[in-house]
């Protein structure tokens, strides 16, 4: 990769967009990560489990820390479809569209999720409570339709299981 | 009877949790508190038998007797039954011994012997189910006998090339460098695949066994495991197993007191399929966007930092401990022709009996499909099945013959690759299959090569227009061009098999592609 130009190490008027609380993620992320080498995917893996996205301005602290230019930083974040640079919704439903999946229904399920959600893959409800990914293949091919919300996982999922899930999802918040 | 504890093992498995084994878990607990009837609950992996799950395993003086699919509600009425204590045999969900089930007994597990029977991290009972033997059995020999056994064992590649495993190990070993790596490919990405997941949830400390020999054969003291961010809960347990290991002074400084070191770190994914392909993996464990290398150089002789480095899928890894333990004949002596040893097949979809299968290669796809997996859930015919992930070709019913070996798919145009198994029923629709296969190489092509970046855009394109009944004859010309320059005009086997599935749709279910009424139905 061509190296960039030189950025002006003392004076980068990114970091003081990143609000505090940021800064104080992106530190973490740098301190757990930053002497390992080739841990970029793990720093904004660390940075999104923290704030739930990657905020754009973080992109120029990552780079300085790790020495990368801010191009190839911002290069790997858009490469990944794990990493997102807006904030998601309170949850992230995963739900899974590949070929095991499919043979026991997850068109339909993907359709149906659209429609109850009112959303595309990648969309956050209007009420802010859920963000609908696409993942391809979940390990649970045995018994799809599968999705993953946030960190677990469900089986079988029929339409209705869906609205079921959705509804302990929303209303299981504060 | 005695009020001594019983103990009960029951899954804490992704997918046996997914079917409610948590629950079964607390209402067991609850209810031998409720009656005074201490139970010691071992939490397992899963046996992979996943019509079964929840499985409920209760140890009794004649072995571990088997119930299944246990829900929490059915708990008391199984205390009732007497479970455990010599009776419960008769109740609804009893299926008698473990070692009895028909699905275990048409396998041969080797790799898998332990999921399901131990806590996975619990290391004692690891050490007293044979743990560590291949490991011992490796430090008393010189790096060549490691990588001559491994050859010798006929063990290829589990993650879909299958590459002999030892031919490549010899060639880092042959490279001499002041550092080396041995990095373990969990990138699973392939669609109708969990056998890699089930390994690292219900034996990792087998991985890191593998991953310590590989080390010790090769002259690798770092290790890196690259597993798929889909996959939370085996991250959770892996990374508990390093640090068991590396307490029990497994990993660290001197493995096992020899002096000599290795040590693993675990990376994660981030939803990239293409980071499955061992150079995008290298690319992407450097920290860089996941993007094919060209090769050569092999990554044996210049891949991770530029360092010689052995990749290997999870299976592979996890099945050099027992080919050090017990010989590289016994190994050998499973399978058939070229395809020795186990193969963990991974029976998906639209199947009554879906799971995990670990047998010796040469078994029938049929046999599998319809014997044991008891034929499609609906009940309905089988009328296609995708073997081998999102770049396997479709085989039609009446192709299912053919015997679980690399070289025999592959005269079919087909392939093994990771061992999936995905079956579909008569309502399956194969030109909105060969549309996906396309839109997925689309979605997951690295950028590298126009006819995978663009060709297969074009290939979505021109199956809607097909399918729309515009010009078909010329249409489905176009498409098998277009499939034509994708698999001689890729660098690597996602834009170069892609059109497999696509081609297979096209010859086996044409019908699918007619502007038919099957489809307005
Ligand atoms: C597009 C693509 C995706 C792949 N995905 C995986 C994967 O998820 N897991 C895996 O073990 N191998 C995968 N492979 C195969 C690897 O490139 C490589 O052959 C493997 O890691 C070598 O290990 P083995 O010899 O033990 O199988 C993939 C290959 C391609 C072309
Ligand atoms: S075939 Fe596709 S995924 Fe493979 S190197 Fe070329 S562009 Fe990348
Ligand atoms: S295909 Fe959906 S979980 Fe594997």
């Amino acid at each position: 990769m061509e190296p960039s130009l030189p950025e002006t190490r003392e004076h980068d008027p990114l970091t003081s967009i990143l609000p505090p609380e940021q800064m104080a993620a992106v530190a973490a992320a740098l301190d757990a990560f930053a002497a390992e080498p080739g841990a970029l995917l793990e720093v904004l893996h660390a940075v999104q489990q923290r704030l739930g996205h990657v905020p754009p301005a973080a992109v120029a602290v990552v780079a300085r820390a790790l020495n990368l230019s801010r191009a190839e930083v911002h290069g790997v974040l858009t490469f990944y479809p794990d990493f997102r640079q807006t904030p998601p919704g309170r949850h992230v439903v995963r739900l899974c569209r590949a070929e095991a999946c499919q043979a026991v229904g997850a068109r339909a399920l993907e359709a149906h999720a659209r429609r109850a959600l009112g959303v595309d893959f990648h969309g956050t409800t209007t009420d802010g409570s859920v963000t609908l990914e696409a993942a391809y293949c979940l390990g649970n091919c045995a018994c799809g339709p599968s999705l993953l919300i946030d960190e677990t996982l469900h089986a079988r999922v029929s339409p209705s299981r869906f609205d079921a899930l959705m509804r302990q999802a929303r209303g299981g918040e504060a | 009877m005695s009020r001594a504890p019983r103990t009960f093992y029951l899954p804490a498995e992704a997918t046996a949790r997914a079917l409610g084994a948590d629950a079964v878990a607390q209402a067991l607990l609850a209810e031998s508190a409720r009656r005074g009837e201490p139970v010691e609950l071992v939490r397992t992996g899963s046996r992979g038998l996943f019509w079964l799950e929840p499985l409920l395993e209760v140890q009794t003086p004649a072995g571990r007797m088997a119930y299944g699919p246990v829900q929490a509600a059915d708990v008391p009425a199984l205390f009732d039954a007497g479970l455990g204590q010599g009776a419960g045999t008769e109740h609804a969900l009893a299926l008698g011994p473990v070692a009895e089930l028909p699905a275990l007994r048409h396998q041969q597990r080797l790799t898998f012997a332990r999921c399901g029977e131990i806590d996975p991290l619990d290391l004692r009972a690891y050490a007293a189910t044979g743990g560590w033997r291949g490991l011992d059995a490796a430090l008393g020999l010189a790096p060549e006998a490691m990588v001559e056994a491994v050859t010798a064992s006929g063990l290829r590649g589990r993650g879909g090339a299958a590459f002999p495993a030892g031919i490549k190990w010899r060639t880092c070993l042959q490279t001499a460098a002041p550092q080396k790596y041995v990095v373990c490919n969990a990138d699973e990405g392939d669609s109708g695949t969990f056998a890699d997941r089930l390994l690292i949830e219900g034996d990792p400390f087998a991985l890191i066994e593998g991953m310590i020999i590989a080390g010790l054969a090769v002259g690798a003291t770092q290790g890196y495991v690259y597993l798929r961010s889909e996959y939370p809960q085996a991250h959770r347990t892996f990374a508990q197993a390093l640090r068991a290991a590396h307490e029990a002074g497994v990993l660290g400084d001197s493995v096992r007191g020899s002096g000599k070191a290795f040590d693993i770190t675990l990376r994660r994914g981030a939803g990239s399929y293409i980071c499955g392909e061992e150079t995008s993996l290298l690319d992407s464990l450097e920290g860089k966007r996941g993007q094919v290398r060209f090769k050569p150089p092999l990554p044996a002789i210049s891949g991770l930092f530029g360092a010689p480095t052995v990749i290997n899928n999870v299976l592979t890894l996890a099945a050099v401990p027992h080919i050090l333990a017990d010989g590289a004949t016994h190994y050998a002596g499973f399978g058939m022709g070229r395809s020795r040893g186990t193969i963990a097949l991974q029976l998906a979809g639209n199947v009554k009996r879906g799971g995990l299968y670990e047998v010796a290669f040469g078994v029938s796809l049929r046999e599998v499909i319809e014997d044991w997996g008891g034929g499609t859930a609906s009940g309905r015919p089988v009328r296609a099945v995708q073997v081998g992930g999102p770049l396997g070709a479709y085989l039609r019913a009446d192709q299912l013959d053919v015997p679980v070996d690399y070289e025999a798919l592959a005269a079919m145009q087909a392939m093994l690759g990771h061992g999936g198994i995905v079956v579909f029923d008569d309502t399956v629709d194969m030109g909105e299959q060969a549309r996906f296969a396309m839109a997925f190489c689309a979605h997951e092509s690295c950028g590298k090569c126009t006819p995978c970046r663009i060709g297969s855009t074009r290939g979505v394109e021109v199956i809607d227009r097909i399918r729309a009944g515009d010009q078909p004859q010329h249409n489905i010309a176009l498409l098998r061009d277009l499939c034509d320059t994708m698999v001689e005009g890729s660098l690597c086997a996602l834009g170069g098999m892609a059109p497999f599935p696509v081609r297979s749709a096209l010859d086996l279910f044409p019908e699918d592609f007619a502007a038919a009424p099957r489809r307005a139905a």
